[in-house]
C-alpha cells in the first residue's frame, strides 16, 4: 500500500459526529480519518449508518454534535452545494443520476463545478474508464442499465474533478461481473491518480479487499477498523459479513 | 366453448368465440350508465318562466344522446375492441409517426412563416381589414396563451415546479402598466418635462420591462416560502398565491379600483405614434388611409415578438449552465446538491423567469383590453395555462405553441355548433356544450398522448448527430 498514510494530518476528519433524525440517534459519535491517496471503505449492515454518514459529510441532515474537518477546514455547518465546491465529489445512494437527460447532458452536469475547464480531457477520461459510457453517450440516463447508471453516477462524479471521492454502494443491485470492472475501474483511478476514495460499501468482501482501510459501523458506532486485509481476516468480521455472503 | 356447440349459428365470421351477444349486453349497460348520468344532467333544463324558475324536460334529447352513445359502444365492440381482432404489430413506427417525423424539419418554419404572414392571409381570407378582425382578435388571444404557456413552461416544463398560480404573475403584468400609465403623477412629471402626450404615447413601452421586472420580483418573493416544497404541496401554495392576488386586486379599493377595475388605459402607439386618424396619427404618416385595424395588426405583431422572445430567450437558457441546472433539478433534487448547484438559486431563477414572461404577457393583455380588473385573472385561466403546458408535452416549445393553438382555437371553433341544431333541434344550445367537448378532448389526448402531444426532448448538447429520444421509455424524475 505505498500511497497511502503519506502525511500526518488526515485529508477528511469526522470527529465524533452524532446526527440524528427527530428523536433517533443514528450516528453515536464515528470517528473516522480518510488520509490522501487512500481507498477507505466503510462496511455494516443495513441501517447501520453508513449512507447516514455519508449524507452527514455532504451536510445533510448536518451532524448534532461533533465535528468534519476537510484539509483542516471545518465543513460540518457548511451548505452541500459549497462542500460540493471543495472537490468532494459524491455518487450518492441509489445513483441519482438524471433520467431524461442524456448521458452526454448527465456528465455535462458533473463538470459545472470545474467551470467546463477540462471538459474535454475530462471526457476522455471517463470514457476510458468506462468505455459503455460512450457507446451511450446520446442515450438517456433513464434507459442505461444499473451498472451503466453506476459507471455514469462516478463518471459525473469524476468530471468535477475531486480530490475526494465519496462512493454510497456502488454494488448496490449490480450482477457480480459489473461490480467487479466498477471495483476495478476504483482501484485503477486510485492507483493511477491518486485519487482518494471513502467507499461505503455492504459488500464487505469486495470492499475490504479493494480497501487500504476499513471501518466497520455497527448501530451506528464504529466496532471496528484497521487495514483492509486485516478486517477481512478477523473472525467477527468473517462472521457477521462475509460467512455464506462470499460472492 | 360449450356456446359454440349449442347454438353454432352465434359464432361470429368463422374464427374465435361468439362476440355479438357479449357486445349486445355491454352495449345495454353502457346505455344505462348513459341514461343514469345524462337524465338529470340533460334531460332537465331550468327555463325561466313568466320570471320564476321553472323545469323544462328534453327527453328527445336524451334519447338521441344514449342512442349514440349505445351504438358506438356496439361498434367498437365489435369492430376495435373485439377479441377476434389480430393484436396490431408493436414493432417500428406507425405510418403516421414517420410521416410526422419525415416533415417535422420543416414544421417550425412553417408555423413561423404562418404566424408571421397570419394578419395578411386573414385579411385576404375575409376579403377586409374591417372583415379579418375576429380573426387576427383570435390570433393574438392564441399568441397570448403560447407566450403565457411558454413563460409557464419554464417553470412547470423545465424546472418541474408545478406552478398553479401562474396567473398571478400575469396580473402583477398587467396592473403594472395599467396602474403607471393612468397614474397622475406620472403623467404630471413627463408632462413638465417632455411634453403633453408623452406619457399617453410612451407608457406602454416604458411599462412592459417594468411589468416584466415587477412581476419577476413577485415571482422571487412567491419563490423564498416555498424553496422547501415540491409536488403536491408546491402547487397548494401557488395556487393560494395566485387567488391572494386576486383578492388584493378586489379589496384594496384605493390602490387598484376594486371589482370596478382600471378603465382607459393608454392605447398602444407605434413607437410613440399614436393610431389616430388624426393629423399626427399613423395612418396620416404612413400615407395610409385610416383604419382601426392598424392597431389591432400591430397588436398582433407585438405579441408574436414577445412570444418569440420568450421561445428564444428560453431556447438560449437551455444551453447555459442556469437552464441545465433548471432541468437537472426537475430531475432529482438531491443530486443537484452534491454536484455543487446551489438549489436556492436555481429554483428562484426559474420562479423569477417565468414570472416575468407573465409579467409581459400581462402588460400586453393590458393594452390591448384598454381595461383590466380581477375578474380577467381567475384560477381558471391558470388552469388553462397549465393545460397548455402539459398537453403539449412538458418541456416542448412547439407543443405548447400547437396546444395553445389546438385549446383556444378549439375554445371558439365549439362557439359555432350550428350543426348540432340540425340533429337535437331548435331549443338546443350547443355553446353549452363547448366544455363538454373540451372535456373529451382533454381525456382523449390524456389516453392517447399521455406526456403531451410532443413528448420527446431535443438534448441541450451532443456529439456529432443531433437525436431527440423519445420520452415514453422513461419514467419521470422524482417529485
Amino acid at each position: 500500500m505505498s500511497a497511502a498514510v503519506t502525511s500526518s494530518e488526515p485529508m477528511l476528519a469526522v470527529r465524533g459526529v452524532k446526527t440524528f433524525y427527530g428523536n433517533i440517534m443514528a450516528l453515536k459519535g464515528v470517528d473516522v480519518d480518510v488520509h490522501r491517496g487512500e481507498i477507505v471503505t466503510l462496511i455494516g449492515s443495513n441501517g447501520a449508518g453508513k449512507s447516514t454518514l455519508m449524507m452527514t459529510i455532504f451536510g445533510q441532515p448536518r451532524a448534532r454534535e461533533g465535528q468534519i474537518l476537510y484539509e483542516g477546514r471545518d465543513i460540518t455547518r457548511m451548505p452541500t452545494h459549497e462542500i460540493a465546491h471543495l472537490k468532494i465529489a459524491q455518487s450518492p445512494e441509489g445513483r441519482r443520476i438524471f433520467p431524461r437527460m442524456t448521458v452526454f447532458e448527465n456528465l455535462q452536469m458533473g463538470a459545472s463545478i470545474d467551470n467546463f475547464e477540462h471538459f474535454d480531457s475530462d471526457l476522455e477520461r471517463v470514457f476510458t474508464l468506462f468505455p459503455r459510457l460512450k457507446e451511450r453517450i446520446s442515450q438517456r440516463g433513464g434507459t442505461l442499465s444499473g451498472g451503466e447508471q453506476q459507471m455514469l453516477a462516478i463518471g459525473r462524479a469524476l468530471m468535477s474533478r475531486p480530490r475526494l471521492l465519496m462512493l454510497d454502494e456502488p454494488s448496490l443491485g449490480l450482477a457480480p461481473l459489473i461490480v467487479k470492472q466498477i471495483f476495478d475501474a476504483i482501484r485503477e483511478l486510485n492507483r493511477t491518480e491518486g485519487l482518494t476514495v471513502f467507499l461505503v460499501e455492504q459488500n464487505a468482501f469486495h470492499a475490504l479487499k479493494l480497501a487500504h482501510r476499513g471501518y466497520v459501523l455497527v448501530n451506528g458506532s464504529v466496532t471496528m477498523s484497521g487495514e483492509g486485509r486485516e478486517l477481512l481476516e478477523r473472525p467477527e468480521v468473517r462472521a457477521a459479513y462475509l460467512e455464506g455472503g462470499r460472492h | 366453448m360449450a356456446v359454440d356447440t349449442a347454438h353454432p349459428a352465434g359464432a361470429v365470421a368463422g374464427s374465435g368465440s361468439p362476440i355479438l351477444p357479449g357486445a349486445l349486453k355491454d352495449a345495454f349497460l353502457t346505455g344505462l350508465i348513459a341514461l343514469g348520468l345524462l337524465g338529470p344532467l340533460v334531460g332537465f333544463e331550468t327555463v325561466v318562466i313568466d320570471g320564476a324558475l321553472g323545469l323544462a324536460y328534453r327527453p328527445l334529447v336524451v334519447a338521441i344522446m344514449v342512442g349514440i352513445i349505445v351504438a358506438g359502444r356496439l361498434i367498437l365492440n365489435l369492430t376495435v375492441w373485439s377479441p377476434n381482432r389480430p393484436p396490431k404489430a408493436q414493432a417500428g413506427s406507425s405510418p403516421v409517426a414517420r410521416g410526422i417525423l419525415a416533415i417535422s424539419p420543416a414544421f417550425k418554419p412553417a408555423l413561423l412563416a404562418f404566424a408571421v404572414g397570419f394578419p395578411f392571409f386573414a385579411t385576404l381570407m375575409t376579403g377586409g381589414l374591417s372583415e379579418s378582425r375576429y380573426l387576427i382578435d383570435l390570433g393574438i388571444l392564441i399568441l397570448t396563451y403560447v407566450m403565457l404557456g411558454w413563460g409557464l413552461n419554464i417553470v412547470v416544463g423545465l424546472a418541474g415546479l408545478l406552478d398553479l398560480g401562474y396567473v398571478a404573475f400575469y396580473a402583477v403584468g398587467a396592473y403594472t402598466y395599467a396602474l403607471l400609465a393612468t397614474s397622475a403623477p406620472v403623467n404630471d412629471f413627463f408632462a413638465a418635462i417632455l411634453g403633453e402626450t408623452f406619457w399617453a404615447n410612451w407608457a406602454f413601452w416604458f411599462c412592459l420591462p417594468a411589468a416584466g421586472a415587477f412581476a419577476g420580483l413577485w415571482g422571487m418573493i412567491l419563490g423564498f416560502p416555498v424553496l422547501r416544497l415540491r409536488g403536491d404541496y408546491l402547487a397548494i401554495v401557488t395556487l393560494a398565491f395566485g387567488e391572494i392576488i386576486r383578492l388584493v386586486l378586489i379589496n384594496w379599493v384605493d390602490f387598484t379600483g376594486g371589482g370596478a377595475g382600471i378603465a382607459s388605459i393608454p392605447r398602444a402607439t407605434f413607437f410613440g405614434i399614436p393610431f389616430t386618424a388624426g393629423e399626427d396619427g399613423f395612418a396620416a404618416l404612413f400615407g395610409l388611409e385610416f383604419s382601426p385595424m392598424h392597431r389591432l395588426i400591430f397588436l398582433y405583431f407585438v405579441i408574436l415578438a414577445l412570444a418569440l422572445i420568450t421561445a428564444f430567450t428560453t431556447v438560449r437558457l437551455r444551453r447555459l449552465p442556469v437552464g441545465r441546472a433548471w432541468e437537472a433539478l426537475r430531475e432529482d433534487e438531491i443530486a443537484c446538491r452534491s454536484l455543487g448547484l446551489n438549489t436556492t438559486n436555481v429554483k428562484l431563477s426559474a420562479f423569477a423567469t417565468g414570472a416575468m414572461f407573465g409579467g409581459f404577457a400581462g402588460c400586453f393583455f393590458a393594452v390591448r383590453a384598454g381595461f383590466v380588473s380581477p375578474e380577467s385573472f381567475t384560477f381558471d385561466i391558470s388552469a388553462m395555462i397549465l393545460a397548455i403546458v402539459v398537453l403539449g408535452g412538458m418541456g416542448s416549445q412547439i407543443g405548447v405553441a400547437v396546444a395553445a393553438a389546438v385549446m383556444m382555437g378549439g375554445m371558439e371553433m365549439l362557439r359555432n355548433l350550428g350543426f348540432l341544431k340540425q340533429i337535437f333541434g331548435d331549443g338546443f344550445d350547443p355553446s353549452l356544450y363547448r366544455m363538454l367537448l373540451f372535456g373529451f378532448a382533454m381525456v382523449a389526448i390524456m389516453i392517447w398522448k399521455p406526456r403531451g402531444l410532443v413528448s420527446s426532448r431535443d438534448p441541450t448538447i451532443y456529439l456529432k448527430e443531433k437525436k431527440a429520444v423519445s420520452g415514453s421509455l422513461v419514467k419521470e424524475g422524482h417529485g
